[in-house]
């Protein structure tokens, strides 16, 4: 059974159907890339699959279980986390703060516990420290851990967003667009992170990305939609030789890069 | 827009309070300012009149009060109007149990803050689910609500209120002279903040700001939103309700213009001027609207328009509160 199965989904905004009918599966252990054109409603089908959207039909089964009317924070519990297209850091909390929020959903100390500082409260603290610690190091800032996250560049606050995603112990990891406005070198970088989280950490990678060659070194895998409709799924070789896939996103694509 | 914003307070207050707020961050310096400051409030009343006790007093309740609209308005962020209603549910409970059943006023806490929570999960569990601005609305209302209910009724005395409140005994003593409240109030205090700083670096105050910094990306992180706001909006309602409690042991006698609208917008200003969520801040809030009135029979007169006017300084100049943001790298953790 594939670890993450979206049969059907349909997703309308008043006349505009941004999904349309989408079906893919997910298994566990792999990296799947979702792309196409802008506005073919990838970031949809995220905010769909974490609960940010209600889907008008059509079932997403997580694990074995349909997460179609889940919320948000019940989807991360369950093991899959996402990052933001555009960077959703809390700016005004240091890095080490930012990712100790991934841990919040695997702990739960309350009132009491802050209140008198119970033995098992400690424990607590001290756990989330030490994952949010060694997350921050997978990912290769450790040494930023007492910056405001605001104050760092924005290659750094990328790997901020990715250490908090990380902290949420997730089986299936959704990054959305993780390669927007990164250089060469972080780039490179970024491939390697994503196997080694993989590798690793056993994580399942589920890929927004508008950068082909990056795509084409890291997924196995890759599916395509333009206007929410599911237009091609198959190796990069195959989806790059599908003319239905030249025709509404490689050939768009070169006119996005010269602007 | 922003930068801006921040280049503006070179003004020298702004600069006092930032070396002040240097000498909070650093933990030696904190705990030898607060041993020091400890040891004078315990001393004060040995040696001053009944009037600078008095106003102690109601320094120390003040200060409680804030520190637990704070959670509500500065570690969650939820706009709160109506919180005198909350102490007003404590200190009714109080009365009530104390002048007519004649219960004892130790007895009577746990009441008060049971009632509270009632109170706070009726009106937070439904609204908290919608958008920020209901939530003001509907305290507002509330505050009125219990205002109005409690000058109609007969078990809470009507418009005359109630009398005969119980002295609370401790060890003993009968706890009637303005002394005894002071240290009472002054424990309270204590207790205030030091809950509030324990709560505000824990998993739960940690939580408040991550919602109020970004709602989306705290729910992405796990964090259950409309809980963790309703937890705020209860344990600032609790805070509240036990002040009201102490309060009306006090005055052994409350009627319903105690917890008038203005006061819940009095305690409101002392949070907004000194800073929402900033505790130090907070408590110099609770300094400011409480000793500028005092300061002389004149100015007690005008201190709605000094309010105001302080306000809308403050809007323009520091929007943040007098008690500076965090800054730059955090020596914190
Ligand atoms: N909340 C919303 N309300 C109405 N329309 C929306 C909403 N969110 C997205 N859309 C529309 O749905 C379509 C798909 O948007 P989406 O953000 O998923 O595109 P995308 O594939 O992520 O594009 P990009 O590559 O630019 O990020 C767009 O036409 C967008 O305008
Ligand atoms: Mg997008």
């Amino acid at each position: 059974m594939a670890l993450l199965d979206i049969k059907d989904l349909t997703l309308r905004f008043g006349g505009l159907c941004a999904v349309n009918q989408l079906s893919l599966e997910i298994e566990e252990g792999s990296i799947r890339s979702l792309i196409g054109p802008n506005g073919a409603g990838k970031t949809c089908v995220f905010n769909c699959l974490t609960g940010f959207y209600k889907p008008s039909s059509g079932d997403m089964v997580f694990m074995g279980t349909s997460i179609m009317k889940k919320k948000p924070h019940l989807i991360t519990h369950m093991g899959m986390a996402r990052t933001f297209q555009n960077l959703r850091l809390f700016k005004q909390m240091t890095v080490m703060e930012n990712v100790m929020s991934g841990m919040h959903c695997r702990t739960n100390a309350a009132f009491a516990g802050a209140v008198l500082r119970t033995q098992s409260q400690k424990a607590e603290e001290k756990l989330i420290r030490e994952i949010a610690e060694e997350c921050l190091d997978f990912v290769g800032i450790l040494d930023k851990k007492n910056y405001m996250a605001k104050n760092l560049p924005y290659g750094d606050q990328r790997r901020v967003e990715w250490a908090r995603a990380l902290a949420t112990q997730p089986k299936l990891l959704l990054l959305d667009e993780p390669a927007a406005g990164l250089n060469k070198e972080e780039k490179a970088r970024l491939i390697n992170l994503m196997r080694r989280i993989r590798d690793e950490r056993k994580v399942t990678i589920f890929l927004i990305e508008h950068d082909m060659g990056l795509v084409m070194k890291v997924s196995e895998k890759i599916f395509v939609i333009d206007y929410g409709v599911k237009i091609a799924e198959g190796t990069s070789k195959e989806v790059r030789d599908n003319p239905r896939v030249v025709e509404a996103y490689l050939g768009k694509e070169e006119t996005e890069d010269a602007v | 827009m922003a930068e801006k914003k921040q280049k503006k307070f070179t003004n020298p207050f702004g600069t006092v309070v930032e070396s002040l707020y240097d000498l909070f961050d650093k933990k030696a310096p904190r705990y030898l300012l607060m041993t020091i400051m400890t040891a004078f409030l315990i001393y004060l009343p040995l040696s001053s009149s009944r009037f600078t006790q008095e106003i102690m007093t109601n320094l120390f309740f003040y200060v409680v009060v804030c520190l637990g609209l704070n959670i509500i308005v500065g570690f969650a962020g939820l706009l709160h109007l109506g919180y005198a209603a909350f102490f007003a549910v404590g200190a009714y409970t109080t009365g009530i149990l104390s002048s007519v059943y004649g219960v004892n006023f130790w007895l009577t806490l746990p009441f008060s803050i049971i009632a509270a929570v009632i109170a706070g999960l009726a009106i937070g569990a439904p609204t908290l689910r919608l958008r920020g601005d209901y939530l003001a609305i509907v305290t507002l209302g509330f505050g009125e609500i219990i205002r109005l209910t409690v000058r109609n009724l007969d078990i809470t005395g009507g418009a005359m209120g109630l009398i005969g409140i119980q002295r609370p005994v401790l060890f003993g003593i009968v706890l009637n002279q303005i002394t005894h409240f002071y240290y009472l109030f002054f424990i309270l205090a204590v207790i205030a903040i030091i809950v509030s700083y324990r709560l505000h670096d824990s998993r739960l105050g940690r939580a408040w700001e991550y919602i109020r910094e970004d709602e989306d990306a705290a729910s992405a992180m796990g964090i259950n939103v409309v809980q963790i706001r309703l937890y705020a909006f209860i344990i600032g309602s609790a805070f509240g309700a036990l002040a009201g409690s102490l309060y009306a042991a006090k005055m052994t006698a409350i009627s319903p213009e105690s917890f008038m609208f203005i006061h819940s917008v009095m305690i409101l200003l002392a949070v907004v001027l000194g800073g929402m969520g900033k505790i130090p801040g907070v408590i110099l809030g609770a300094i400011i609207v409480t000793l500028i009135p005092e300061l002389s029979r004149d100015i007690g007169q005008f201190r709605l328009i000094i309010f105001a006017v302080l306000l809308l300084i403050l809007m323009l100049y520091r929007p943040q509160g007098i008690w500076p943001e965090r800054q730059g790298i955090s020596t914190k953790l």
